[in-house]
């Protein structure tokens, strides 16, 4: 399904098409006036995933058997009962004595990004901060207690009250409480117990036995906003990072504070941001297939203004682990252009890139990105963007 | 038995209740509830969360009066009760 592009968007799920030389066409294939945050195909099954996010109704899992023709209900993801959190409260809403995390019961609020291990195996990352998964094909998810329960939330409060405070903290993408999200989930393809996620905002965690267990994999990283850059545990905020499949132990990041790669595994991370080139701040992140020295990006300009550097629209790719970056600008828009792309609307599978952004543009190259066309204008503002 | 009414929006997820007359037995709002998720399978969970409670932007009607228990939804529902579920008017 190379000639096929997923894209979720705040009103429904497209799929795209190419129907000759160049010729990409976009299709509404469900869920319209539902946004939908990530749509993506089991390599396994063919069954197409959509995480919706129904507004009144809350989020809900979609799923299709007939390739994106019809749409049902999935068994749907909850937190189990005595699922509980500390929560810190919002930053701007607290005075003298009232910075204290509360603990509260979690209920879910979004279901954020989708990703497939072995046969039958589906990991769901979600807000508040929960990881899910299913073993059955989907027909039923359970709560990864191990991360939840992880030291750095405030250990098990399933038991009891745990350490009284949490390393985690939120993100806006919660759409009202400011708790925290799993937006990343990479599955070693040599190994489906070897697992990394991301959350904004906690950092990049690592199970090596299914999840049962897991560490932090945040050293190299910098927090330029925090007293403690380098601190271990808190606060760090990748915005996305993806493993080269034919190389796992090169992972890229996109993260709040730059661009950071790693050849070691996850290990130990590299700052390969390049400030005067615009390669810092951004959201997505590909990388190839093959070779996990190159990887793409698409910039905006500081996390102050998230728009695109100048009003150009471009590309960043290197092919030598971030010491260089080229910016790939042919066929797309080089003056008032305002698109920002968001972490999960950007992908790539052999020579074929594809993203999408918030002002529902959609852009494709068949080159690697060396050029690129509009396939849509007018969509509506796109949150995923996935090969299937 | 109450007579229960939704609001247009739910029948996009529930294509099979619209056009009935749904008639359901309970002497509280979770109770009647409980009912409508027996009718429909996956209902309870659009308009509570895991929790039980009434999501955010969801409106349950007694008659004319609003749940006052969001939370237990154990307002009483007396028989022949009409019983809305609507959607909040969330501005916009």
């Amino acid at each position: 399904m190379s000639d096929r592009i997923l894209v979720g968007t705040r009103k429904g799920t497209f799929l795209v098409t190419k129907s000759g030389a160049g010729l990409w066409k976009p299709k509404l294939a469900g869920h319209q006036g539902v946004g939908v945050n990530y749509v993506a195909r089991d390599p396994h099954s063919g069954t197409l995933w959509a995480a919706l996010g129904h507004g009144h109704w809350g989020a809900k899992l979609s799923r299709s058997t007939d390739d994106g023709a019809t749409w049902e209900d999935a068994s749907q993801i909850a937190y189990p009962e005595g699922a509980r959190h500390y929560l810190p409260p919002p930053p701007t809403e607290t005075g003298p004595g009232e910075g204290a995390p509360t603990l509260k019961p979690a209920t879910l609020l979004k279901l954020w990004c989708i990703a497939f291990g072995g046969p039958g195996e589906i990991w769901v990352g979600t807000i508040p901060g929960g990881l899910f998964k299913s073993d059955d094909g989907g027909e039923s998810f359970a709560l990864n207690r191990g991360l939840w329960n992880h030291e750095s939330r405030g250990g098990d409060l399933f038991a009891g009250e745990g350490n009284g405070t949490t390393k985690w903290f939120g993100t806006p993408a919660a759409e009202g409480e400011f708790s925290p999200g799993i937006h990343s989930i990479v599955i070693d393809p040599t190994d489906d117990a070897h697992v990394l996620v991301a959350v904004s905002t906690a950092g990049v965690f690592e199970t090596r036995d299914g999840g049962r267990s897991w560490r932090t994999r945040n050293e190299g990283l910098v927090m330029d906003y925090s007293p403690d850059p380098t601190d271990e545990w808190a606060g760090h905020d990748p915005h996305q990072i993806v493993m080269c499949p034919g190389q796992t132990e090169h992972l890229w990041q996109q993260n709040h504070c730059g661009v950071f790669y790693s050849d070691d595994g996850a290990e130990t991370w590299r700052k390969v941001s390049a400030p005067k080139r615009g390669v810092h701040f951004g959201f997505p992140v590909a990388v190839d297939e093959k070779d996990g020295c190159q990887a793409w990006l698409v910039p905006g300009k500081s996390d102050m203004q998230r728009t695109t550097v100048d009003g150009s629209l471009f590309v960043a790719r290197t092919e030598d682990g971030g010491a260089t970056w080229t910016e790939l600008r042919e066929g797309l828009p080089q003056e008032n252009a305002f698109d920002v792309v968001y972490r999960h609307s950007l992908d790539k599978r052999g020579d074929l890139l594809a993203f999408g952004s918030t002002t529902g543009n959609l852009y494709l190259s068949e080159n690697r990105g060396d050029s690129w066309i509009a396939v849509a204008n007018n969509l509506p503002p796109i949150y995923s963007v996935r090969m299937g | 038995m109450a007579r229960v009414e939704l609001t247009n929006h739910l029948y996009q997820f529930f294509p099979d209740l619209e056009g009935r007359e749904i008639e359901v037995e309970g002497d509280t709002v979770a109770r009647i509830l409980e009912g409508m998720e027996r009718i429909a399978p996956g209902f309870g969970f659009y308009v509570r969360d895991e929790r039980g409670r009434l999501r955010q932007h969801v409106n349950v009607f007694v008659g004319s009066e609003p749940v006052a228990d969001r939370h237990g939804l154990s307002d009483a529902v007396p028989d022949d009760a009409r019983v809305l579920i609507l959607q909040a008017l969330s501005g916009g």
